[in-house]
C-alpha cells in the first residue's frame, strides 16, 4: 500500500510530468513563465485545484453517474478554481496580478481534468492525492525549470518569491530579451522537451 | 428515468454545495480583497493622478450615494493649494466584464486632471493597455463637466485604442459616468470637505 503510493507520487514527478513527459497542459505553462516567481505561483494554484479536485471526485466516484461525469468534475474544478482565485487576492494580490486571466483558465487545464478522468475517477482518495499531489509539484517544478532559463536568458535575474530577484547578472549582461517574449517560450519548450527525450523515462 | 433523476440530484445537490461554499468564501474574503485592491489599485492609481499631496487622502476618505450605489471619495490637496476629489467608477461593457475607473477632479475649477483605469479583466496587449499605458487615458486630462467625454464615432471627444474599441467604449462609459456623479453629488462633497 504504501509502496503504491509513493509510486502514484512519483511517477508524477519524472516519467509522467505533464508538461514534458504528457504534453498536457501548454498554455499556463508557455503563458506564464517569464518570471520563476510566477512559474510557481502557477505551479502552486494548479497543484492545490489538483489535490483537492481529486479527492472530492474521488470520494463521489461511485454517486456520480457515469453520463453526467465531465460536468460534475467541472463543477468540482471550477469550484476550487475559484477559491484559488479569491485566496490570491486576498493573500497574494501581486501574484494575482501577474497571472491575471491564467488563474481561472486552470478550469480548462487539461492536466486536471486528464486526472479526474483518467485516474481519480477509478482510484481511491488516498491514491488520489498522492496521484494529485505528485503531478501538481512535478508541474510546479517544471514551470520553475522554464521560467528559470527564459528569466535568466532573457532578462538576466531568477525571481523566486516576492519580486525581488534573489540573482542578477552584472551589467555587461545583455539580455537575450527574445526569451521572455511569446515566441521565446516555444523555443525554450521545444529546447527542453528535446533535452527531456534524450534520458529515457522508464 | 430513474437513472435521469439521478442524474438531476446529483448536478443540483453538486452546484448547491458548490455554490454555498463560494459564498461564504467570498463574504470571508470580502474585506481582505477590498484593502488589497486599495493597496495595489487604488493608492498608485491616485499617485499618478495627484502627484504629490499634502494630506492622506486615505484617512480622509468619505461614502456618497448616488443612484442606490456607494462611491469612496478621496479627498486631496495639492501641492499648488487647490482641493480635489477623486473615485472610481465602473464602466459596463469591457471585454472581461466591468472596467474600473479612477478619476480625479478639481473641485475649484470642475475639471478633470487626470484618470486611471484600475481593475479590469481585458486582454493583455489589447485591452490592457489602457492600464498599461497611460496615453489613452490622459485624454481624459483637463476635460471639464460639460465635455462630451463618449468616443468620437458616438459624437464625443475621445480616440479609441485602435485595436480595443470595446474596451475604449467600458473606459469613456466609466468617464460619463464619473461626470454625472460629480455633477449631482458636488454640493454634498463640497460640504463634506469644507
Amino acid at each position: 500500500m504504501a509502496q503504491s503510493l509513493a509510486k502514484e507520487f512519483t511517477k508524477g514527478l519524472w516519467a509522467e510530468v505533464p508538461p514534458f513527459r504528457l504534453v498536457l497542459g501548454l498554455c499556463p505553462v508557455l503563458a506564464v513563465t517569464k518570471t520563476v516567481e510566477n512559474g510557481i505561483g502557477m505551479g502552486i494554484a494548479t497543484t492545490f485545484v489538483l489535490v483537492f479536485s481529486n479527492l472530492l471526485v474521488s470520494l463521489l466516484r461511485n454517486v456520480i453517474p457515469s453520463k453526467v461525469r465531465i460536468a460534475c468534475y467541472i463543477v468540482i474544478i471550477a469550484t476550487f478554481v475559484t477559491i484559488v482565485e479569491f485566496l490570491t487576492q486576498a493573500f497574494a494580490y501581486p501574484l494575482f496580478l501577474a497571472l491575471g486571466i491564467f488563474i481561472p483558465l486552470i478550469v480548462v487545464n487539461c492536466v486536471v481534468l486528464g486526472r479526474a478522468e483518467a485516474f481519480a475517477s477509478k482510484n481511491t482518495p488516498l491514491m488520489s492525492i498522492a496521484d494529485g499531489l505528485g503531478i501538481g509539484i512535478g508541474f510546479t517544478l517544471s514551470l520553475a525549470a522554464l521560467a528559470a532559463v527564459r528569466e535568466f536568458l532573457g532578462a538576466g535575474t531568477i525571481t523566486i518569491w516576492g519580486g525581488t530577484p534573489v540573482f542578477e547578472m552584472g551589467s555587461s549582461f545583455h539580455p537575450f530579451t527574445f526569451m521572455v517574449e511569446a515566441p521565446g517560450a516555444f523555443v525554450a519548450l521545444g529546447l527542453m522537451l528535446a533535452v527531456m527525450n534524450l534520458i529515457p523515462s522508464k | 428515468m430513474r437513472e435521469m433523476i439521478n442524474m438531476i440530484v446529483v448536478l443540483t445537490a453538486l452546484t448547491a454545495v458548490s455554490g454555498g461554499l463560494l459564498a461564504g468564501i467570498k463574504t470571508g474574503t470580502e474585506e481582505r480583497i477590498e484593502r488589497q485592491i486599495f493597496q495595489y489599485q487604488l493608492a498608485p492609481a491616485m499617485n499618478d493622478i495627484f502627484g504629490e499631496v499634502t494630506n492622506d487622502p486615505a484617512k480622509e476618505k468619505f461614502e456618497l450615494e448616488s443612484a442606490g450605489v456607494k462611491y469612496k471619495f478621496f479627498p486631496a490637496k495639492m501641492e499648488d493649494g487647490s482641493k480635489a476629489v477623486a473615485f472610481e467608477t465602473k464602466g459596463k461593457g469591457g471585454y472581461g466584464g466591468d472596467v474600473g475607473l479612477m478619476v480625479g477632479i478639481n473641485l475649484d475649477t470642475d475639471a478633470i486632471v487626470a484618470a486611471r483605469v484600475t481593475t479590469h479583466a481585458e486582454t493583455p496587449g489589447l485591452g490592457a493597455r489602457a492600464k498599461d499605458d497611460p496615453a489613452f487615458v490622459s485624454q481624459f486630462d483637463g476635460k471639464t463637466m460639460d465635455a462630451k467625454l463618449g468616443l468620437k464615432n458616438d459624437g464625443g471627444e475621445i480616440d479609441a485604442m485602435s485595436g480595443a474599441t470595446i474596451t475604449s467604449v467600458a473606459v469613456t462609459n466609466a468617464a460619463e459616468q464619473a461626470q454625472a456623479i460629480y455633477r449631482e453629488l458636488k454640493p454634498e462633497i463640497l460640504k463634506l470637505i469644507q
